[in-house]
């Protein structure tokens, strides 16, 4: 791959080096996990709160 | 009709004999077309919430599809061949989405209670299912043949040897694990789901929760 084309292709986050860690007594989380689960906390809530579009065949 | 042609003329599904006979009644009784599948599902099913088992079920094709294709050329395929690593990629990634579906999948469903209305059976086989998932991407790891699955195989192995299945289940073992990642796991949670919607069909999709106004006036006398 060029060096013009794997800017855009990039991770927006640089992953090449050592991950960062959260740390509550014996629990350790990694930060990539964190942001994991807060994005399906978030997906979840989206699906209960957004409008479902109206379809045919349904009674 | 003569006597002939009434032993000849084809008896009715009901009088059948045989245990062929007893299986597809039962089949049919249990599970008739129109519910096994049904062109139309209640109204309360319009909402995004319910949309997330049939999404893990597509992940899930991409998996065995992108799964089949990795164990055409082998575990070390993906290190050397772009392709491989493709393939690779797309099977790690259709994993990623299979359990982040499923878990919230698992969450809308904990919050609805369910296993109301007879479906313990479908929430149980869902349950297992979902921890049958947890033991094919365990051993997935295992079979990447790079360090990180070194790794993982060294430190597992003291947690499985500390509950006493080390003997059995050894972390350690490559073509053991290998074979539990592309055969038995597999096929125990490939069976586990097509009961799984088997169920959900049999009892259909489970309704909301009452609202507290219609409990309250259903536990008056």
């Amino acid at each position: 791959m060029s060096m013009h084309v794997q800017p855009v292709l990039a991770a927006p986050v640089d992953l090449n080096g050592p991950g960062h860690y959260l740390n509550w007594g014996v629990i350790q989380l990694s930060v990539a996990n964190l942001v994991v689960v807060a994005v399906m906390v978030v997906i979840f809530l989206v699906a209960l709160l957004l409008p479902f579009p109206k379809g045919r065949g349904r009674r | 009709m003569s006597t002939r042609e009434q032993a000849e003329a084809p008896s009715e599904p009901a009088e059948a004999s045989g245990w062929t006979a007893a299986v597809r009644r039962r089949a049919v009784r249990e599970l008739p077309p129109e519910k096994l599948l049904p062109d139309t599902q209640p109204k309360y099913v319009a909402s995004w919430i319910y949309v997330f088992g049939v999404l893990t079920l597509a992940a899930f094709f991409v998996v065995l599809g992108s799964g089949a294709v990795l164990a055409i050329q082998g575990p070390s395929w993906w290190h050397a061949s772009g392709t491989g690593h493709f393939f690779n990629s797309l099977h790690l990634w259709s994993v990623e989405l299979f359990m982040a579906f499923m878990v919230i999948h698992l969450w809308g469903k904990f919050f609805m209670a369910a296993w109301r209305g007879r479906r313990a059976l479908t929430w149980i086989t869902g349950a297992v299912a979902f921890l049958g998932s947890i033991g094919t991407a365990f051993t997935g790891y295992l079979a990447q043949q790079n360090l990180d699955s070194q790794w993982i195989a060294v430190q597992s192995k003291d947690a499985l040897n500390a509950v006493g299945i080390g003997g059995y289940f050894d972390a350690m073992n490559f073509g053991q694990m290998l074979m539990w990642h592309i055969v038995l796991l597999p096929a125990v949670v490939g069976i586990l789901v097509v009961l799984h919607i088997l169920m959900v069909r049999r009892h259909g999709v489970v309704p909301p929760l009452p609202l507290k106004s219609e409990t309250t006036q259903e536990e008056q006398p």
